[in-house]
């Protein structure tokens, strides 16, 4: 298992690229510890499959370098980076049983028929397909051959990090719960560097350790699940995280008040750093109050999902969700109050900071 | 609910029924028809029994001709599926290159199969042909209208060059469809080129393989025009396939009873080999 270092990479598909907009993935420059689960979350496009491409060796980065443990490999050919990948589609080789698919990796790089027995009969204990052994593997089912395709990984004891693209995807909901707690399990158990690419932020929250929010090319933020939760960074880290996500309005800022509309707000820090640009305030749903002290709000629409209520308010011109308990009754009169320890400021999109 | 047997259903088929008898029943029987009876001119039949299918399979004609058909397609299929295979797999797989390549791959299927032998009958000609005119200053003494060796030779070249591109496109149609996952898998698992063909290419390509030998042996195995074109069956009889044998009999010598016979046979012969041909590459395909 490896340390990752992503050491200034940039990587533009086009020939030449001149502007920032030419680039599918912009200035990443960050340190993955050894052993750590990372997810790598964002919408389609925003560069997280082409930076998992440029961690594996299948794309060469157009600048910057990576390095796993301290070694440069930006050179090195996907096999010599000794990286294990799972695709979004079971990848297996049909022809052959389950064991031959486990064993072909070693079989390649020469390993004696001895050492491939005892690892590959380990890994069909690890991802729980012993008595499948000697069936060919493509009469199996979805689940089953994405495990194969990450016991092909597994079964290499050497390698540096073990690389998801988006592997659920084409799996059965139900399957979904049992194949990420068994991946939490060998984490776990066995510490390998795994990096996980996923739009599905159920499934970075549940896996990871820290997840990678990725918007246009960019790492907006690395944090915990919790860090993303409470403290977005960037307005995008708001929205695209929570259901539904935050609450994102243009405020004006005035002595330790915000002011939306013609309503003032109390902000949690009278001592607020000013900051030029476009300032939003940014609340989740979760922090606002309904009830009848605050500003005066119209009910658009109330959604009950079950556990509890979105409630779609209007405030002047801005929308303003509220999460409301199942019990609870909306007032005729509605007011919305904002618990003060949810508030962030944001300019140009970005957190101020030392609020 | 309560369900209403009867078979009003069957009028459902009727007119596929129709146009089934029409285009295969019908004149296929007026072919048994023949095949059964003899004839002297003037109209008028008489029973003949098995006796011509008793006189086909027990001509040493037949056997002949038979014997050039199973060889000749044997050949080209030993040499069309392995050569169609390399190609489709040196093939780009984008980029400008790909539209070139497959107009270049189509080309030859486009072209009608008497002009196909009317080419190769030119192409050969000693004194204004360009290869047996370059072949002549070579020093070889090719000549395709008088070696037997050289009329065979001639005549599979043709059928390479017509019919390899068939083996070519479908297998490059079964290449295309293998996700790139399949080949970063494979980097990543430190295959080496050979086994990413037979674990990967090879298992992707089967079932359109199939279909491509299928194909290719029934087309070679009715061979006629080009041949016809080129040699006219000769020299002597050295490239008389069972089809220009059949015209032969048909409509040179008149002869309907026999030929009709001989139809039959050399249609239940196609039937028997390509049935045997999928079975076997059917359950090869099963078992593995």
């Amino acid at each position: 298992m490896a340390r990752i270092d992503l050491n200034h990479i940039r990587h533009a598909y086009g020939p030449n690229p001149k502007s920032d907009k030419d680039y599918a993935l912009k200035e990443v420059h960050h340190s993955w510890e050894d052993g750590g689960a990372y997810a790598l979350l964002g919408p389609s496009g925003c560069g997280k499959t082409t930076l998992l491409n440029i961690i594996s060796g299948l794309i060469h980065p157009s600048h910057g370098q990576l390095l796993f443990n301290g070694e440069d490999v930006t050179n090195l050919s996907t096999q010599e980076r000794n990286i294990a990948q799972v695709f979004q589609f079971p990848v297996i080789y049909d022809t052959m049983t389950v064991y031959d698919n486990l064993a072909f990796p070693l079989r390649n790089r020469g390993v004696p028929e001895a050492e491939i027995d005892r690892k590959v009969r380990e890994t069909l204990e690890m991802i729980d397909l012993a008595s499948w052994a000697k069936k060919k593997a493509r009469g199996l089912t979805a689940d089953q051959k994405q495990k194969i395709s990450l016991g092909r990984g597994l079964v290499r004891s050497d390698v540096n990090a073990i690389l998801f693209d988006e592997p659920l995807t084409v799996i059965d909901p139900h399957m979904k719960w049992v194949l990420r707690s068994q991946l939490k399990q060998l984490h776990q158990r066995f510490g390998y560097t795994m990096v996980y690419v996923t739009h599905d932020q159920t499934e970075a929250l549940t896996f990871a350790q820290k997840v990678v929010v990725m918007y246009d090319g960019e790492i907006v933020q690395i944090g915990t699940p919790e860090e993303l939760f409470e403290r977005p960074k960037h307005t995008f880290v708001g929205y695209f995280i929570g259901s539904p996500g935050m609450n994102v309005m243009p405020v004006k800022l005035a002595g330790g008040m915000a002011q939306i509309g013609s309503h003032q707000i109390q902000l949690p820090s009278p001592a607020m750093p000013v900051a030029a640009g476009k300032i939003e305030l940014g609340i989740r749903p979760e922090y606002v109050r309904l009830g009848r002290l605050g500003i005066p709000v119209k009910i658009a629409k109330v959604e009950d999902i079950g556990r509890h209520k979105i409630v779609r308010t209007r405030l002047e011109n801005q929308e303003i969700a509220v999460i409301v308990g199942e019990g609870q009754d909306i007032p005729a009169e509605p007011h919305v109050a904002f618990d003060p320890k949810g508030i962030n400021i944001y300019a140009d999109s970005w957190r101020v900071e030392g609020q | 609910m309560e369900k209403t047997w009867n078979n009003k259903a069957w009028f459902m088929v009727l007119p596929v029924l129709l146009l089934v008898a029409f285009s295969a029943v019908i004149p296929l029987m007026t072919v048994v028809n023949y095949s059964v009876q003899d004839t002297f001119g003037n109209n008028q039949f008489f029973w003949a029994g098995t006796e011509w299918f008793e006189e086909i399979l027990h001509s040493e004609r037949f056997h002949a001709a038979l014997g050039r058909n199973l060889v000749f397609s044997f050949i080209i299929l030993a040499i069309e599926v392995p050569l169609g295979i390399v190609i489709a797999l040196n093939m780009p797989r984008k980029g400008w290159g790909v539209p070139v390549c497959l107009v270049l791959m189509a080309l030859p299927l486009l072209i009608p199969w008497n002009v196909v032998g009317t080419i190769w009958q030119v192409f050969g000609r000693v004194d204004i042909g360009l290869l047996g005119y370059t072949l002549a200053k070579l020093g070889i003494n090719y000549n395709y209208v008088q070696n037997p060796m050289h009329a065979w030779f001639t005549v599979i070249i043709m059928d390479i060059w017509h019919w390899t591109s068939l083996v070519v496109l479908l297998c490059y149609a079964g290449l295309v469809s293998i996700p790139d996952a399949f080949y970063q898998a494979a980097k990543i698992d430190g295959a080496s080129r050979w086994a990413v063909f037979r674990y990967i290419q090879l298992p992707k390509m089967n079932r359109v393989l199939l279909i491509a030998v299928l194909l290719r042996f029934m087309d070679s195995f009715m061979i006629y025009t080009e041949p016809f074109v080129v040699t006219g069956g000769g020299p002597g009889n050295s490239t008389t396939f069972l089809s220009i044998d059949l015209v032969k009999v048909a409509v040179g010598q008149f002869d309907l009873g026999p030929a009709a016979a001989m139809s039959i046979i050399y249609f239940l012969i196609i039937l028997l080999l390509s049935w045997v041909f999928y079975t076997i590459m059917t359950n090869y395909d099963a078992e593995r």
